[in-house]
């Protein structure tokens, strides 16, 4: 009984002492934790009654489609609903993977975002700096207001805009080639023209209000960068390749990467309202396909599958970019 | 920057090149404002021939007549104040103390919580899952379903979490030894405070609400339900595709262009009218919001 070399006979507590020490102990701690948590509920039961609604919110319109996406993996039939209608794994993804529509929406979606960043993304900085180098106040105000202004236009007014503009016989577009002796195009019904005019239009609607950012971090450069800038004789065009682009580079880091997170978001609105069957080619995104698929077509379970997998795919760029963000500028973003 | 003086030549050679380019880049966001202005206004022979290039031709209001003799035009617009408001009221009700109670360090679960807000930005379960949803929940074709269905949104909560973590302490305990309860205290003192960080949450919903068209094409079947945005790209997209019905509806005095051109210009004005608080509160919520420890 006693070949344990540790066995020090009297000098520790024995079993039975352990197991009642524990016990006690819980049984102390025990109606003490209760206490706590009533005290505290009696105290600040009004802070929960604040964050209910909010979290029922949540629960009822954002966690419970989530746990409606099992419909990608089923056979989805409105009448048995979502819990009954019967598994049958990964066929709905098998079948998007063989559709040759998904697969073009899937291309289009990577390179329409692709243009979006390549010629999206410097603009609202080259805007940054120009507006930085203004030097009447009244002019730059004035701009300014005026450059923001299509931000908070409606999709459909700006595409309203563009329909009307690029129309073959009364829009602008045409007119003006008409000038230049060329025949008229009717834009809106080439594959060919379609990312661009899309892009475009983002790029219309959206640089000069992503500029804000840029102008934040411009007006955060230490003033005595520049003063020492011009006693070494530096130009103006000097002082803004050499001090402010680099001073402001952090910003344009986190932006590339938090543009680079969101890649996937389209305007898909905008596409909705601007492509046709002919330009389906290089105008269907992914969210347009699921659209047509799922609200127009009834196929619920497939778009929902495609959805999946776009917003699984958005996540993880999201992630990894807050991640990446955080390692290089110690800041999150959130 | 501005006081800085110009030596060189070069200096002033490239502020006068900056402030051409910038002119004219402002002009480009211009000018198609100022086209489908005057499009709007302009005869619809001339505007269906392409003649209007800058300012009206053949001026006429018949296009705005035609517009506003339409009843559908009329409820769209009436539907787009209600969802608008009753949109806006309802997010605040819900985001204000919800905020309220998520930048409270007493909170229970605190972390919990505030994750379970922030997955929300992260992933969402798409357009189908979100559809399907709603009409299980019996809230197609309805305002209710339009007004509750896209009250809370992750972002917003956060900003104002946010704005309320930032108010010291010092502020609400002069309210407490007076008895005052988290209701009061948020009421009384937190409110007040955080004025201008309400009124950017407040716009941001505004703006989302006025200009929002997806859902509403989406979940309203109902014509007479339809905000303005869904009933313009009805008149947009569906006339100016069928050429036949764009064809009838030329006159001499509009066409679809003209009509076209007009309900934007209608639906644009409170836009307008509410610009300058939007500049101002905007560019404080995307900084606001943007990028934070």
């Amino acid at each position: 009984m006693t070949n344990d070399p540790n066995f020090t006979g009297a000098a520790g507590p024995t079993t039975e002492e352990l197991v009642f020490d524990a016990k006690e102990a819980q049984r102390r701690r025990k109606p003490n934790t209760m206490q706590r948590v009533g005290d505290h509920l009696k105290r600040e039961w009004q802070l929960y009654v604040m964050l209910i609604p909010t979290i029922l919110w949540l629960a009822i319109f954002l966690y419970k489609p989530m746990y409606g996406l099992q419909i990608a993996f089923k056979d989805y039939s409105i009448f048995r609903g979502v819990a009954d209608s019967p598994w049958i794994g990964l066929e709905h993804f098998q079948t998007l993977f063989g559709n040759d529509q998904f697969i073009r929406a899937l291309r289009n979606t990577i390179i329409i975002s692709f243009y979006g960043l390549i010629f999206g993304f410097p603009m609202p900085i080259l805007l940054a700096l120009m507006f930085n180098e203004i030097l009447k106040q009244s002019f730059k105000k004035t701009a300014q207001t005026i450059v923001y202004l299509p931000h908070f236009v409606s999709s459909v007014i700006i595409a309203g805009i563009v329909i009307t503009a690029f129309s073959p016989s009364a829009g602008i577009v045409n007119t003006i080639l008409g000038w230049l002796g060329m025949d008229p195009i009717y834009f809106l019904t080439k594959p060919e023209w379609f990312r661009p005019i899309f892009v475009g239009t983002g790029i219309w609607q959206e640089a000069g209000f992503q500029s804000i950012v840029y102008l934040a971090a411009i007006a955060g450069v230490s003033p005595t960068l520049y003063e020492s800038a011009v006693v070494d004789g530096a130009s103006r065009w000097q002082m803004m390749w050499k001090i402010t682009l680099p001073s402001i580079l952090p910003t344009i880091i986190i932006m590339l990467i938090i543009r680079i997170g969101n890649m996937l978001e389209i305007s898909f609105e905008m596409i909705i309202l601007l492509y046709q069957p002919a330009t389906y080619e290089t105008g269907d995104v992914v969210n347009t396909f699921i659209y047509r698929q799922g609200i127009q077509g009834g196929q619920y379970d497939l778009a929902a599958a495609a959805g999946l997998f776009n917003a699984v795919v958005a996540f993880v760029l999201v992630m990894t970019a807050n991640a990446i963000s955080k390692r290089y500028s110690r800041t999150s973003l959130w | 920057m501005t006081n800085m003086n110009l030596y060189s030549r070069g200096d002033k050679m490239f502020v006068i090149l900056n402030m051409v380019l910038i002119g004219l880049f402002t002009l480009s966001t211009l000018y198609p404002f100022i086209y489908i202005a005057s499009l709007s206004m302009s005869a619809g022979m001339e505007a269906r021939a392409g003649n209007v290039i800058l300012t009206p031709v053949g001026f006429t209001l018949e296009a705005y007549k035609q517009v506003l003799s339409e009843p559908l035009f009329w409820s769209s617009y009436k539907n787009t104040f209600i969802y608008t408001i009753g949109g806006t009221l309802m997010s605040l009700a819900f985001i204000i103390p919800g905020a309220y109670a998520l930048s409270k360090p007493q909170l229970y679960g605190r972390r919990f919580w505030n994750l379970v807000v922030a997955f929300t930005m992260w992933f969402n379960a798409g357009l189908i899952p979100f559809f399907l949803n709603m009409r299980d929940l019996g809230l197609l074709d309805s305002y209710f379903g339009i007004i509750i269905g896209f009250a809370v949104n992750g972002f917003n909560i956060i900003l104002l979490r946010n704005f309320f973590e930032g108010i010291p302490k010092s502020f609400e305990e002069a309210a407490r030894m007076d008895g005052a309860n988290e209701f009061q205290v948020l009421w009384k003192v937190y409110v007040p405070l955080s004025k201008p960080a309400i009124a950017t949450v407040a716009l941001f919903c505004v703006v989302s609400r006025w200009n929002g068209f997806f859902w509403a094409m989406v979940l309203l079947q109902d014509e007479e339900k339809i905000p303005l945005q869904v009933y313009l790209r009805k008149v947009i997209v569906e006339l100016s595709d069928d050429e036949e019905f764009a064809t009838t509806l030329l006159t001499a005095a509009y066409s679809v262009e003209t009509v076209t051109a007009a309900i934007i210009v209608c639906s644009i004005i409170p836009i307008l009218l509410i610009y300058p608080f939007l500049q101002k509160y905007f560019s404080k919520g995307i900084l606001l919001g943007g990028v934070k420890e």
